[in-house]
């Protein structure tokens, strides 16, 4: 029986609970509100809320200021492409380890789970020769790369734990009723799986997409994706809220909306299953 | 059952993802060991020579390096203290029933979703400028002098900006813990006339005691490694009051073109994040066996 809540304490609850809310977001809202603010407006003293002039100027400006577009693109890119290749290489290994595991399973997931606790600086000076002298530096294909291998250990974890929740007797239920390999595969397993291969695909976008330590070393003007771009707002130039805030705005908005789709995900993703 | 054809074909299907992460472990740190031994200096191409340990002497009696392993631990501990109390008291709050939860939720996860230079510069510009940022307005408006957050305490400031970013995370986990809470428990406590203060001690703790480590070791992994908050904050400074190893480390070898001392600090690091991952790992294992 669900416990009984006395209205006084749940509207209680309600506005300590907005309120929380709110404070938390706060800085997100005030950089979309900035976003539409002129410059002027954007440092006005006291500051304006939601009573200013609402101009669509800073997002048009954002793009002749520098190409915009190649940057977001480079990010859809770079996010799509190294998730897309990491699921082609992971979802086999997790197939087999979930559904044939050897004496070793463990331990080779274990060993995978352990290459992601590399802190990215210890190997930094070696990729970054290496991407030199094979011209990867500051390319979409290098990022891809790199993203796809920091990324990969996560995608098979996350793939693991899904497939070890498909139960072994409903292919054996299907094998009795005659089902050859490959109906197996088409019509019992893969419906079963799809579920976990989109939460796994989903995250990943998300994770590549904010990734910010190699996007930022190994990239510079033509492969950077928006991490990079928007650090180039880190020496001022004049009055620059307003265009800076709507350049965060477009980075930051297509990822929410995914976030918001994948929250149950993201602990599963992010504890290795640690915790459900 | 598994035969003895279906467990080549197993073996097959991982190969490819155990052979590329075997490649991307051994090959770039067993580079990054060997110039650690070297004289190597990216602007004098050619005189490379062997050193022995010099670059480690060099690296870990340099004042710069006590002056970030300091940094690294203040920023990961403040970072974890304000999350994981912040997230557990979110999580309570959150656990209670009220109007609109869904929509709470959302605005409290949305932090963890803003990449990291985004947030550090919208903090930086927007809200912690010492004449234009919110806080600076908020000061003027109650006749205070406004504080320049990132000159006179970087270090404070980019762990506020790091732990906004990291306490949905917290929280998210924190609460999915909470919610499988056996609520018969609860109730039973409640009634043989537990307060809240005991109830919280002696069942939620326990049963969250779990999760809190997890969320401490994986927090713990990325928070040794934060870079781009500082790269567009601080850069480190003023002198090194906000350089963490992780910074130290990417300003010798590519500011300063010192492989071998950067490579020396690469693999500090990688012994540090190691004495943490230990016990991540020890977790994570035992829960695949139950």
């Amino acid at each position: 029986m669900a416990r009984r809540v006395s209205n006084r304490r749940k509207t209680l609850v309600t506005i300590v609970a907005w309120a929380v809310g709110i404070a938390i977001f706060f800085p997100i809202l005030w950089t979309i509100l900035t976003s539409f603010k002129t410059e002027a407006e954007a440092i006005a003293s006291p500051p304006t809320f939601v009573l200013f002039d609402w101009t669509m100027e800073n997002y048009s400006e954002v793009n002749s200021r520098s190409n915009y577009f190649l940057h977001f693109m480079n990010s859809v890119i770079i996010s799509v492409g190294s998730t897309l290749l990491g699921l082609a290489i992971a979802i086999p290994a997790a197939w087999s380890m979930a559904f044939v595991p050897g004496k070793r399973t463990k331990d080779v997931l274990m060993w995978m789970l352990s290459t992601k606790m590399l802190p990215p600086v210890g190997v930094l000076i070696p990729i970054y020769l290496l991407f030199r002298d094979t011209g990867l530096l500051d390319t979409r294909l290098g990022l891809v790369i790199v993203l796809t291998l920091i990324n990969l250990p996560i995608i098979v974890w996350m793939l693991f734990t899904y497939f070890k929740e498909i139960p072994g007797e409903i292919l054996e239920a299907a094998r009795m009723d005659g089902a050859g390999l490959w109906e197996e595969v088409v019509y019992v397993l893969t419906p079963m799986a799809v579920p976990g291969i989109a939460s796994t695909l989903l995250l990943n976008i998300i994770l590549a997409w904010n990734e910010a330590f190699w996007t930022l070393n190994l990239t510079a003007a033509k492969a950077a994706p928006l991490t990079a771009f928007i650090a180039s707002y880190s020496s001022p130039e004049g009055l620059f809220y307003a265009k800076l805030s709507a350049a965060s705005t477009l980075a930051i908005a297509p990822i929410l909306v995914l976030g918001w789709f994948s929250q149950k995900q993201l602990v599963r993703g992010l504890t290795f299953g640690a915790v459900k | 059952m598994a035969t003895a054809h279906s467990r080549i074909a197993a073996r097959f299907m991982i190969s490819p993802a155990v052979l590329l992460l075997l490649g991307w472990m051994i090959v770039p740190l067993s580079m990054t060991i060997y110039f650690s031994f070297l004289s190597y200096n990216l602007l004098m191409p050619g005189m490379e020579e062997f050193i022995g340990f010099t670059n480690y002497r060099f690296f870990l009696t340099d004042p710069a390096f006590f002056a970030a392993l300091g940094n690294t631990l203040l920023l990961v501990g403040g970072v974890l203290v304000i999350t994981i109390v912040g997230g557990t008291a979110l999580a309570l709050l959150l656990d209670q029933p009220f109007w609109g939860q869904g929509i709470v939720r959302i605005l409290v996860i949305a932090p963890f979703f803003v990449m990291p230079t985004v947030s550090a510069l919208v903090w930086k510009n927007m809200f912690m400028n010492p004449v234009n940022g919110l806080f600076a307005h908020l000061a003027k408006g109650l006749g205070l002098e406004p504080f320049d957050f990132l000159a006179h305490a970087p270090l404070a400031s980019i762990i506020l900006i790091v732990a906004w970013q990291w306490l949905p995370f917290a929280t998210l986990i924190l609460l999915t813990a909470l919610q499988s809470l056996d609520q018969e428990q609860l109730e039973a406590s409640e009634m043989d006339g537990a307060n809240f203060g005991n109830r919280f001690i002696y069942i939620v703790l326990p049963h969250m005691a779990r999760a809190i480590t997890v969320v401490i070791l994986i927090q713990t992994i990325f928070l040794l490694s934060v870079f781009a908050e500082i790269l567009v904050t601080t850069n480190g400074g003023p002198g090194y009051a906000s350089t963490n190893i992780t910074y130290l480390v990417y300003a010798q070898s590519l500011l300063q073109f010192d492989v071998g001392g950067g490579s020396a600090g690469g693999i500090v690091a990688v012994i540090l994040a190691n004495i943490v991952a230990v016990f991540l790992m020890r977790m994570i294992g035992r829960n695949l066996e139950a």
